[in-house]
C-alpha cells in the first residue's frame, strides 16, 4: 500500500509495520489480531476502517489508543511515539456508555475531570467549562437537555452526548468504534450530519470504524478497507466526493459506484475464508 | 381505597390481623400468660416498666450502632481491596467465606476472656456477623465494573484510582445501600445474642431475667423493642437509598 503523505507535512498519525498477538502464547504460535499495518494520516483528514465483523477492527482501535501495544512495528501520533493511552484523543463506542449517576452535563464534562490541564483547574474554571458543554449540546442538538440523566434520553440522544463527551477536551483526533451502529437508520442519517459538521467546523482527525459502506463515503476522506483473519488493510480508496457533502449525495450515481466497489473488495477477500 | 394505598398500608393492615388472631386465640383458649402472653398483656407489662425497657433498648441501640459503623468502616475497605485487586480477591474471599460461615454466638465467650463483660463483646459480636455482606457487596459491584465504562476513562489516559472513584464507587453504591440493609438487621442479632451472656445491660440481658423471673409479657416487649428498632433502622437506610442511588431503581419504582 502506498503512503498517502504529502512531501510537506509530516503524517499526523503513523503506523509503520504494526504487528499485534494478543498475548505471549499467540504471539510464539506466530498468530496476529492484525498484521503489517502501513498507514499515514495527514493532519486533519477524516479516514474510515471498513471491513467483515472480526476484522481486527477494534484491535485497531486500541492500537491508536494506546490501550493496547503493538508486538512489532511503531506507533506515532502528533510526533510522538505512543507508548500509553493519548490525552489527545477522544473516543467514542458502540454503546454511548454514559454513567447513568450522572447528569448528561456531568457525563460531558467528565474528561475534563481526568485530563490535564483541565483536571488541576477544574473547580476554579468550573463555570467555564459548563458553558463549553452547554454550547457543544446546543451544536448537536441536546440544547436544554443538560439537567436530565442519560437513561431519560433516547439512543440516538445518548450517542449524540456520548460524542459531546469524546470531543469537549478538545481533543486532536476523534475515534469512533461503530458509534452509530446501534441506531435506527434515520437516526443514524442524523448523526452523519452532526459528525460533519463537528468536524468541518473543528477539523480534528477522526477514525472511524464501522461495516457501514454508505456511511464511511460519506463522511471520510479516504477509506480503508480490511479482510479477516489475519486483519491486514488490503484496499485504500480515495473519496473524490466535494465537501460539503449532502445526505442527497447518498443517491448519486457516483457514490454507489464508490460503495459498490468497496463492496467488490470486501465480496473478494470474504470468499478465502471460507475454504 | 385504591391499590397504591392498599400497597402502602398493607403492612399495617396484616400486623393488625395478626395482632387481633393472636389475641382472640390466647383469651379464647384461655392460655396461661406465663406460657404465651396475650398482646394486651404485652402491651400492659411494656407500659409498666417503660422505664426499664427504654434504658436497656437505649443501651442495645448504640451499641449496635457502634459495631455497625465498625463493620461500615472495615467492611468497605475490605471490599474496596478484594473488589479492586484479582490477587487479593483471590487471596481473601475463601478465608472470608469460612469465617463468615462460623456462628457469631460462639465468640462471645472468647470476648468475654478478652474484654471481659460489657460493651466489648457486644459492639464486637455486632461488629463481626454484619461487615460480611457490606464487604461483599461492595466487591461485587466494583469487581463486576463494565471494561465499556472503564475504557471511556482509560483512552483519556486515567488511573486506576480515578478509574475506581470515578466508576467504580458510584456504581457500587446500590449495592452497598442494599447490603446496610441487611446488615443492620443482623447487627442487633449480633448484639442482642452478646447481651445474652455477657452483659448485665441491654435487650439481651432483659430478655433473660425477664425470662428467669417467668414475667413473659416482658421478655416479649423486650423482643417487640429489638424489632422495632431494626424496622426503624431498616426503613432509614431504605430512604437513604432511594435519594441518593435513584438511577438504580429506575426500572422498579412504581
Amino acid at each position: 500500500m502506498t503512503a498517502a503523505t504529502t512531501a510537506d507535512s509530516p503524517p499526523f498519525v503513523d503506523f509503520k509495520d504494526v504487528w499485534l498477538a494478543y498475548n505471549d502464547e499467540l504471539y510464539a504460535q506466530n498468530v496476529f489480531a492484525v498484521e503489517d499495518i502501513n498507514l499515514q494520516v495527514k493532519q486533519g483528514e477524516f479516514i474510515a476502517i471498513v471491513g467483515p465483523s472480526g476484522c481486527g477492527k477494534s484491535t485497531f482501535m486500541k492500537l491508536t489508543t494506546g490501550l493496547k501495544m503493538p508486538s512489532m512495528g511503531k506507533i506515532t501520533i502528533d510526533g510522538q511515539p505512543v507508548t500509553g493511552p493519548l490525552k489527545i484523543s477522544g473516543m467514542a463506542f458502540q454503546a454511548p456508555s454514559l454513567l447513568p449517576w450522572r447528569t448528561t452535563l456531568d457525563n460531558v464534562l467528565l474528561p475534563l475531570e481526568i485530563v490535564e490541564p483541565y483536571r488541576s483547574q477544574f473547580k476554579d474554571r468550573r463555570k467555564e467549562y459548563v458553558e463549553r458543554a452547554g454550547c457543544l449540546l446546543a451544536s448537536v442538538g441536546l440544547g436544554g437537555m443538560e439537567k436530565k440523566f442519560p437513561w431519560e434520553l433516547s439512543g440516538g440522544m445518548q450517542q449524540r452526548a456520548s460524542i459531546c463527551r469524546a470531543l469537549i477536551h478538545e481533543p486532536k483526533m476523534l475515534l469512533l468504534d461503530e458509534p452509530f451502529g446501534a441506531l435506527d437508520a434515520f437516526t443514524r442519517e442524523e448523526l452523519w450530519c452532526t459528525l460533519r459538521d463537528l468536524w468541518e467546523a473543528q477539523r480534528f482527525n477522526v477514525i472511524l470504524v464501522t461495516h457501514d459502506l454508505r456511511e464511511s463515503v460519506f463522511l471520510a476522506d479516504t477509506v480503508y478497507c480490511m479482510s479477516k483473519s489475519p486483519g491486514r488493510f488490503l484496499v485504500q480508496r480515495e473519496i473524490p466526493i466535494p465537501r460539503t457533502r449532502d445526505l442527497e449525495v447518498t443517491y448519486t450515481k457516483a457514490f454507489s459506484d464508490i460503495v459498490l466497489e468497496l463492496r467488490g473488495h470486501i465480496g473478494a477477500m470474504r470468499t478465502p475464508v471460507n475454504q | 381505597m385504591n391499590k397504591k394505598q392498599m400497597e402502602r398500608w398493607s403492612p399495617l393492615l396484616l400486623l393488625v390481623a395478626i395482632l387481633v388472631i393472636w389475641e382472640v386465640i390466647t383469651s379464647g383458649f384461655g392460655v396461661s400468660e406465663f406460657i404465651f402472653p396475650s398482646p394486651s398483656r404485652i402491651w400492659e407489662q411494656t407500659l409498666e416498666h417503660k422505664t426499664t425497657i427504654l434504658g436497656h433498648a437505649w443501651r442495645t441501640y448504640w451499641v449496635t450502632m457502634v459495631g455497625f459503623g465498625i463493620a461500615i468502616v472495615v467492611g468497605v475497605m475490605l471490599g474496596f481491596l478484594i473488589g479492586s485487586s484479582r490477587l487479593a480477591y483471590a487471596a481473601v474471599y475463601p478465608l472470608m467465606t469460612a469465617f463468615n460461615a462460623l456462628p457469631k454466638a460462639a465468640f462471645v465467650p472468647i470476648l468475654v476472656v478478652w474484654f471481659g463483660i460489657g460493651v466489648g463483646p457486644a459492639v464486637l459480636t455486632a461488629f463481626l456477623i454484619s461487615f460480611f455482606p457490606i464487604m461483599v457487596n461492595i466487591a461485587t459491584g466494583l469487581a463486576t465494573l463494565e471494561p465499556e465504562l472503564e475504557d471511556v476513562l482509560r483512552v483519556l489516559g486515567a488511573k486506576r484510582w480515578d478509574v475506581l472513584t470515578k466508576v467504580g464507587l458510584p456504581r457500587s453504591m446500590p449495592y452497598f445501600f442494599g447490603s446496610l440493609k441487611v446488615a443492620i438487621t443482623l447487627a442487633f442479632v449480633g448484639t442482642t445474642v452478646s447481651e445474652m451472656t455477657a452483659s448485665n445491660e441491654g435487650i439481651g440481658y432483659l430478655l433473660i431475667s425477664a425470662g428467669s423471673s417467668m414475667q413473659m409479657g416482658l421478655a416479649f416487649s423486650g423482643l417487640l423493642v429489638v424489632g422495632v428498632m431494626a424496622m426503624a433502622m431498616y426503613e432509614l437506610f431504605s430512604y437513604i437509598e432511594k435519594h441518593t442511588t435513584g438511577w438504580a431503581h429506575r426500572g422498579s419504582q412504581h
